[in-house]
């Protein structure tokens, strides 16, 4: 195969599918071939029919609508406060320098590890599991946008001064919209993350969501809900990635190649 | 009084890592009168640029001033517009919209905008792409627009820094032209760097030739050639004769630079 050539689009998709198709294949054959213990794993087709008394018997469209406004919930908040911190570090070098230390060493404090404090603080309600997802979150959002931002094209900078735009100016109608596009694309990144997060805040202290499912289900041996579960995660994040980049390209039109 | 004054400006860059600060323009003492169009032509890394850079506020100079209008320049300001070597449109913005960058800027109102704005798109021949992204257009259409951005501001002089080096020769023969063609018709106080010798003879009233590094200006040639300007005059006997009296002069100063270099390179 020749390196760094490209592949056609009709090819592209037989080849994305088939892997779906052989995973399922393989699943398939060792566990209604009896390869594995079923206890352990359950089969492609119960675990389907496991999904469907899920949604229908057991109200779990209700879980993943709680896990969903979790997510949402906890990201916008971190956004909302990491965004202009990171938009502030990035150009006025003073700032970046007071926070620049301090958020390089929270952003390693895992936000899982937060959990048993956040319980004592806030309780096993909605508001602890919004704050284990801000604080997973808002430490990287600050980091990235603030590096993209220090690093915004120079000569634009000095355009826009020769141009009479005060410092001031420069910022809000330079600074940001040059990063606008970057600036999104990190927190379609991070709301990535922000799913990891969500589940580890449902699997301690809580009653609801997809993540109290799962563990719930542990406990019954139910192979086949913990596995639907993982899927139904697996594709709300697929579709939440696809409308936040088509959103993206609505957005910016200016910035597409 | 000289629209422009350049008393004993230079420039030195510190040392890298405690080596030796590099001196990459010498005191330099330029007038430039009214109108003048100002070519400032030299071999690479000759610190024209740099001396550009201190006139528009961009850098400021180790030694001396800058003078427009017997003002002291300290900072980069709408009445010394500028146009870049690389593109510097704003991307998020359409043609028109980066023409009216400057005007915004100062607060103008939108209405009084629009037909500035149009006024200028049409003047640099970029009517019926005022609603493109830079992205969509050509290098060539997009310098245009660089110059109509700074024009819209009116400012007293205009600076360019090779700003058609990124072009094509065709294309540069045809800004070129419309440069100059703009200049001869509304007037202006025009400094622009150049390496490009015929570049910088058809486009001036006053050609400024520096030395190698570190910079200093080594001759001051007046150009006077009749206007309107028109391609064919490049193949005139006249300007034969210039271009045969810079080359000399820059091949010496190139000489120095390739000699300065290391064997190899």
């Amino acid at each position: 195969m020749r390196p760094l050539h490209p592949v056609s689009p009709g090819l592209r998709t037989v080849l994305g599918i088939s892997f779906f198709v052989l995973f399922v294949a393989f699943w398939a054959w060792i566990t209604l071939g009896g390869h594995v213990n079923r206890i352990f794993l359950a089969d492609p087709l119960s675990m389907l029919r496991d999904g469907w008394r899920l949604l229908v018997e057991d109200r779990f469209w209700l879980d993943i609508l709680i896990t969903i406004w979790r997510v949402f919930g906890g990201f916008v908040l971190a956004s909302v406060v990491a965004v202009p911190i990171g938009i502030a570090m990035g150009a006025w070098k003073p700032v970046e320098a007071f926070l620049e230390p301090f958020v390089s060493f929270a952003r390693y404090l895992p936000a899982s590890a937060f959990i048993p404090l956040l319980i004592l603080w806030a309780g096993i309600g909605e508001l602890e599991k919004l704050l284990v997802i801000f604080v997973g979150s808002v430490f990287q959002i600050i980091l990235i946008v603030a590096v993209k931002v220090g690093s915004t094209r120079r000569d634009l900078v000095e355009a826009a001064s020769t141009l009479g735009s005060t410092n001031n100016g420069i910022v809000k109608r330079v600074i940001m919209p040059a990063n606008a596009p970057e600036i999104a694309e990190t927190l379609r990144l991070v709301l990535g993350w922000a799913w990891t997060y969500v589940i580890v805040a449902e699997l301690i202290g809580s009653s609801s969501g997809i993540g109290y499912m799962i563990i719930n289900s542990q406990s019954r041996l139910a192979t086949g809900q913990i596995i639907f579960g993982i899927i139904v995660i697996g594709l709300i994040g697929l579709l939440s990635d696809f409308a936040f980049k088509a959103f993206n390209r609505w957005l910016f039109p200016w910035s597409l190649a | 009084m000289s629209k422009l004054l350049i008393e004993g400006v230079s420039r030195t860059f510190a040392g890298v890592r405690g080596g030796q600060p590099v001196k990459a323009l010498m005191p330099v003492d330029l007038a430039v009168a009214a109108n003048d169009f100002i070519t400032i032509l030299g071999p690479s890394g000759c610190g024209k640029s740099t001396l550009l850079r201190i006139v528009a506020g961009l850098e400021a100079p180790s030694e001396g001033r800058a003078l427009l209008d017997g003002k002291a320049v300290t900072r980069p300001g709408p009445d010394r517009g500028m146009v870049f070597q690389s593109y510097t449109l704003f991307p998020w913005l359409t043609v028109a919209e980066n023409v009216a960058f400057g005007l915004r800027e100062r607060g103008m109102a939108q209405k009084e905008r629009d037909g500035l704005v149009a006024s200028y798109v049409d003047l640099v021949g970029l009517k019926g792409f005022e609603n493109h992204w830079p992205k969509q257009l050509s290098g060539g259409m997009q310098q245009r627009t660089a110059i109509a951005r700074a024009l819209a501001n009116d400012p007293e002089i205009l600076l360019l820094d090779e700003p058609f080096g990124a072009l094509d020769n065709q294309t540069r023969g045809l800004m070129q032209e419309l440069l100059l063609g703009i200049w001869e018709r509304r007037k202006k106080t025009v400094l622009f760097v150049t390496h490009d010798i015929e570049e910088a003879i058809f486009m001036a009233s006053r050609v400024i030739v520096m030395t190698a590094r570190p910079g200093s200006i080594k001759s001051d040639v007046a150009i006077d050639l009749p206007h309107p300007r028109h391609y064919t005059l490049k193949t005139s006997p006249e300007f034969s004769g210039l271009k045969a009296r810079l080359t000399e002069d820059i091949r010496v100063e190139a000489m120095r630079t390739a000699q300065g270099q290391p064997a190899g390179t």
